[in-house]
């Protein structure tokens, strides 16, 4: 496990390296020393405002990853229903179950979405039948219309795999 | 309905979130953290006990700030109290804190495992998950320890389900990955096999990963995974897509399963069984059959599928490299992916083709892509792709295209990006070297190099043109008038100045008959960039000058003149007034033929790996040195000297003459690191015959190593730059040592590698285990690395631990004996004088008996000697001896497959101040290396 500061060094280097690439390059950038030299790559797809950035050893298809990012975001899509940014942001813990839905310790748990949105819909109704239990005051979210970002990127760090939310509005 | 519904959630956590996002400096964001930290701070100290709501809500917080990036150094506890809930939302985010945010808290990890335990005892799907996805994102060692031995149990249990088997499979990589050592093998291993028969796709997934690294350790245990990898794979590719349903993804069928299991078969050779094999083969003609099938989908995400399975077939054609209608086939696939319009395939199509151009089948197919990928080095937008096809002209070059290759790299360069030019300079030195046929063309290319990219020309490419100019003499002359002409230039890289000052020191003489460049006229071009030059260069151009003093008697005049102006011999650096001081005085006493004999050309050198491929497979890792032949050429480069600069190693050691170094190649380091004994009393050096100072290892590293053989803790090394300590423990027959670097400097030290050599002999004996430490050393920082030790078998060689890093600007290499000897896995026995003297009658078969007499080194003293012997690791048997001076110990030696039981007696003589010192144990190479080990210490 790397140290905090590491991590957020490569978070920011990562963010650096990836936005300013053009479009039409290709989604494979070679590994820097932070990230373990050139056994190690980051692939990465840019939706909209947003970049998933996942960081590979060699033991998996780089192609294969570039799906498993259209998986990641087409099932955020189904459980958030039209996912937005504001949704990763404020649902961080739901965000980290989706994604330990499919990757596991660094590794691909899973790839079908239909199983992986089961796991998420069981764990969901674990969570209501609990909160029904508590009575504890679970149905209040403040409207947040508020979506003038203050300028630091915002992220998401889990483990090997970092994701990038950068501040712009919208998602789709 | 969406899985997720917005508004289930925690109201505190939005608000927060909401405030800090309103937050409009950073200041203020701060601020709001600070706030919230110091009032969950109070709540979680609060007499009132929190409900696990509350917990959840403030540990969430924590995350969140935390993934902010600001420190957390509390809520640990309250993270691991919610592990203990029975509410799956509780437990969850207590998984989810702890997987973040552990730290190796030896407390809390107790407390972690016992949880952890709880919940995979539970039997309740959802907990097991939960703790298996801890497991496998902590992965630390203490986990490995707890949970190896459980794990597989729930792997191959019938009653599992799917979910918790597919966990549990990539559990256990996780912890096998961490820690080998600690999985265990059991019967487990032939059940995991049959997991890829499972229904369930993704459970066959999740085991063909796991497989997949176990059988690279351990090929012959999962032999049986070939034959039911081959029909799981036949299976997907020829079934019609709708036969798998969820698991097709755009049209294609299982494509992440087909790709590991690809990957899987790729750790073995061709299935023996023709059926199998005949099988297989099909499998591969039909993706690449498939790839000439218009799509099914003109989404992205379907070509992408397709061509990932497409890929991985490839790989395998290649790994397998035995067919050669395939590999041709595959080649040509790449060869139409190189002109795609989607940059992702052009990037991967080079890449593979890498490999294929390794293969006697493609080599010639992959090189009919010469112009698409010169095309592509110089019309690619992306750095990346450009990267690769420098990588791939690399590995398709050979004698036939060797001359154009080099002239497009050579010309690419000029333009390259900044990150890779340090190693297209290294593989164009490579090939230059290996394809020279006329070394002319050969003088030129590196010259051009220096010229083009000077700064980025390592000391092993500028130390490796002058070994060849050397041992060559066909091409002397003309590389003496080149770099003559190419120091007219007016601005030149200081290391063509090193080049050229070393050449036409050793071979100006080659063009002195020619008015244009006669000795004058030479020295003169030469002192004309001395001033801009740094201190290293300096010195290589002093020796220069006294090498021209006895070339050339006729300029000596004008050089003692140069050497004795107060620039010279009062110049600060000592170095350069040392050199000036004695080779004035040189100069001045010496008569024409001991001038003559010192001042004698170099003699040849030896005929060795060049140290560049070493250097390059350093900066690229092992896997991109494509060439069979090279790879295996530079593993024996590394047996035999390490990654040293060969020159510096090989300079003094192979020359007997005593002008060993005098032009300071090997004795002028780049800055002071350099220990003082090389650079100093350099006279002192040449007439002298031992060329210790120069030997690999970093002087006085034996003496230091002999320090170390009664004793486990200390400081190994230490020059100016570096400090290097030990601490280490044994027991038994393994062993556990700390090395602490240290950086004495205020700068950071930049591709810290410290690498453990190991003969292949003593690789067999002694099992060493160690991870690799951070790259970056702060100044004043100390890094630590633990290396593992195993004693398989006796063995009589030490391991090096060689350094290698940047600082300022310049390449360190420290070579240091790392002190594990023999006598470490002693374990003392005390036993009667009796049983001694048995036991020594016993061992009385002469090959059993090793002895040895020498002079004391330190003064004779009991006390002393007697802590030197239990230090050495055996018994002090006292009473033992009929004579109370001497000294007799024995123990016992443990290794992985013998014990031998070691009896010494030693034998101190006051008077001569002499001792005999005689070991007998049951084998002879152990009382061999004892002896000597032993008796270097008194």
């Amino acid at each position: 496990m790397k140290s905090e500061d590491t991590q957020q060094q490569i978070i920011r280097e990562t963010f650096h390296l990836v936005s300013k690439r053009d479009e039409n390059v290709c989604n494979f950038l070679e590994g820097g020393l932070l990230i373990g030299g050139s056994d190690n790559k980051l692939i990465y797809r840019h939706y909209a405002t947003l970049y998933f950035v996942f960081c590979v050893d060699s033991s998996e298809s780089e192609l294969g990853i570039l799906d498993l990012i259209q998986v990641f975001v087409e099932t955020l899509d189904k459980c958030f229903e039209n996912v937005c940014e504001l949704d990763l942001i404020f649902h961080v813990d739901k965000v980290h179950n989706i994604l330990a839905e499919m990757v596991m310790g660094g590794m691909v748990l899973e790839t079908n979405m239909n199983e992986i949105v089961t796991q998420i819909d069981a764990q969901n109704k674990l969570e209501k039948s609990e909160a029904g239990l508590a009575g504890a005051p679970a149905r209040a979210v403040s409207a947040v219309k508020n979506m003038n970002l203050p300028e630091i990127p915002r992220n998401i760090n889990i483990g090997d795999i970092s994701i990038k939310v950068p501040n712009l509005p919208s998602f789709k | 309905m969406p899985a997720v519904s917005k508004g289930d959630g925690m109201r505190g956590l939005a608000v927060f979130i909401s405030d800090i996002r309103n937050c409009k400096s950073k200041e203020a964001e701060i601020k709001r953290i600070n706030k919230e930290l110091a009032n969950i701070r109070s709540k979680f100290k609060g007499d009132k006990a929190l409900d696990g709501y509350s917990k959840k809500k403030y540990v969430c917080k924590l995350l969140f700030i935390f993934l902010l990036g600001h420190d957390i150094d509390f809520g640990h506890m309250e993270a691991v109290n919610l592990l203990s809930s029975n509410r799956y939302t509780e437990k969850q985010i207590g998984y989810l804190f702890i997987s973040v945010l552990v730290n190796s808290n030896s407390e809390l990890i107790r407390l972690i495992n016992n949880a952890i335990k709880n919940d995979l005892a539970s039997r309740n799907p959802t907990f097991m998950g939960l703790a298996l996805h801890c497991i496998a994102n902590v992965g630390s060692r203490e986990m490995a320890e707890a949970f190896a031995g459980e794990i597989p149990k729930i792997l191959v249990a019938g009653d599992t389900m799917d979910s918790v088997k597919q966990s549990a499979a990539l559990c256990l990589l996780r912890l096998h990955r961490a820690s080998p050592d600690l999985v265990p093998v059991g019967d487990w291993t032939s059940r995991v096999v049959h997991l890829l028969n499972d229904q369930h796709l993704g459970v066959v997934t999740a085991a063909t990963s796991l497989i997949t690294t176990l059988a690279q350790k351990n090929p012959e245990e999962f032999k049986t995974s070939v034959s039911l990898a081959v029909s799981r794979l036949s299976r997907i590719v020829t079934s019609a897509s709708t036969d798998l349903q969820d698991y097709t993804y755009y049209f294609v069928p299982a494509p992440w399963l087909s790709v590991k299991l690809l990957r899987l078969l790729q750790c073995y050779p061709p299935p023996e069984d023709p059926a199998v094999r005949g099988r297989l083969t099909e499998c591969l003609e039909a993706i690449l059959n498939k790839a000439q099938e218009p799509p099914k989908s003109k989404k992205v995400q379907h070509s992408n599928a397709k061509n990932a399975v497409l890929f991985e077939a490839i790989s395998l054609v290649t790994h397998h490299d035995s067919e050669p209608n395939l590999l041709v086939r595959a080649c040509n696939q790449l060869g139409q992916f190189l002109q795609h319009r989607e940059t992702n395939l052009r990037y991967l199509a080079l890449e593979s083709m890498c490999t294929l151009a390794s293969s006697e089948f493609s080599h010639e197919a992959v090189k009919t892509h010469i112009e698409t990928v010169i095309n592509a080095l110089k019309t690619e937008r992306d750095v990346s792709v450009r990267q690769r096809a420098v990588d791939l002209l690399y590995a398709m070059c050979d004698r036939s295209n060797a001359q154009q290759i080099v002239a497009e790299m050579l010309s690419y360069l000029e333009t390259a990006d900044y990150s890779i030019r340090e190693e297209i300079v290294l593989k164009v030195a490579i090939l230059a070297e290996k394809y020279a046929v006329d070394y002319t063309w050969y003088v030129d290319t590196i010259l051009n190099l220096i010229r083009i990219a000077g700064d980025y020309v390592s000391e092993e490419v500028w130390y490796r043109v002058i070994q060849i100019v050397i041992n060559r003499d066909d091409v002397q002359g003309y590389a003496a008038k080149t770099v003559f002409e190419a120091l007219q230039a007016p601005a030149c890289h200081e290391n063509l100045v090193k080049v050229g000052g070393y050449i036409l020191g050793e071979f100006g003489n080659l063009i002195a008959g020619d008015p244009r460049s006669s000795p004058l006229t030479q020295f003169h071009l030469l002192h004309s960039k001395f001033h801009l030059c740094s201190v290293p260069t300096r010195a290589l151009l002093l020796s220069t000058y006294i090498k021209f003093v006895n070339l050339f008697p006729e300029v000596k005049g004008t050089i003692q003149d140069v050497l004795r102006s107060d620039s010279q011999l009062k110049n600060a650096d000592v170095e350069l007034q040392q050199r000036a001081v004695e080779y004035l005085r040189l100069s001045t006493v010496a008569s024409t033929d001991i001038l003559a004999t010192v001042l004698e050309e170099m003699p040849p050198f030896p005929e060795r790996e060049s140290s560049i491929l070493a250097k390059l497979k350093k900066k690229k890792g092992p896997s991109t040195v494509t060439d069979l032949e090279e790879a295996k050429r530079e593993r024996s480069a590394d047996v035999n000297g390490g990654p040293e600069p060969a020159l510096a190693s090989t300079s003094a050691v192979s020359t007997p003459s005593p002008s060993a170094d005098l032009l300071g190649l090997g004795a002028a380091p780049p800055v002071p690191a350099g220990p003082p004994p090389s650079s100093g009393g350099l006279l002192v050096d040449v007439f002298s015959d031992s060329p210790s100072a120069a030997a690999p290892l970093a002087p006085g590293s034996e003496d230091n190593f002999a320090r170390f053989v009664c004793k486990n803790n200390g400081v190994l090394f230490e020059n100016q730059l570096l400090q290097i300590g030990l601490k280490s423990e044994f027991r038994q027959n393994l062993g556990r040592m700390f090395i602490f670097y240290g950086n004495k400097t205020s700068t950071q030290f930049l591709n810290f590698t410290p690498t453990l050599i190991c003969s292949d002999d003593l690789q067999a004996n002694l099992s060493l285990q160690t991870k690799p430490v951070d790259p970056t050393v702060d100044g004043g920082a100390q890094v630590q690395q633990a290396v593992n030790i195993e004693c398989v078998s006796d063995f009589t060689e030490a391991p090096v631990l060689n350094i290698q890093f940047r600082y300022g600007g310049t390449f360190q290499n420290v070579s240091v004996k790392l002190p594990i000897t023999l006598n470490k896995f002693f374990q003392p026995t005390e036993m009667a004088s009796q049983d001694f003297f048995q036991r020594w009658k016993q061992l009385s078969n002469p090959q059993q008996e090793v002895q040895s007499i020498f002079k004391a080194k330190h003064p004779m003293d009991t006390e002393v000697t007697k802590a030197k012997i239990i230090g050495f690791g055996s018994a002090l048997l006292e009473e033992v001896d009929p004579n109370p001076a001497n000294f007799v110990g024995a123990g016992i030696i443990h290794t992985r497959t013998a014990q031998i039981g070691c009896l010494l007696r030693l034998e101190p003589n006051l008077q001569a101040q002499m001792y005999r010192l005689t070991l007998r144990t049951s084998r002879e190479t152990v009382s061999q290396r004892l002896c000597e080990l032993l008796s270097e210490q008194f």
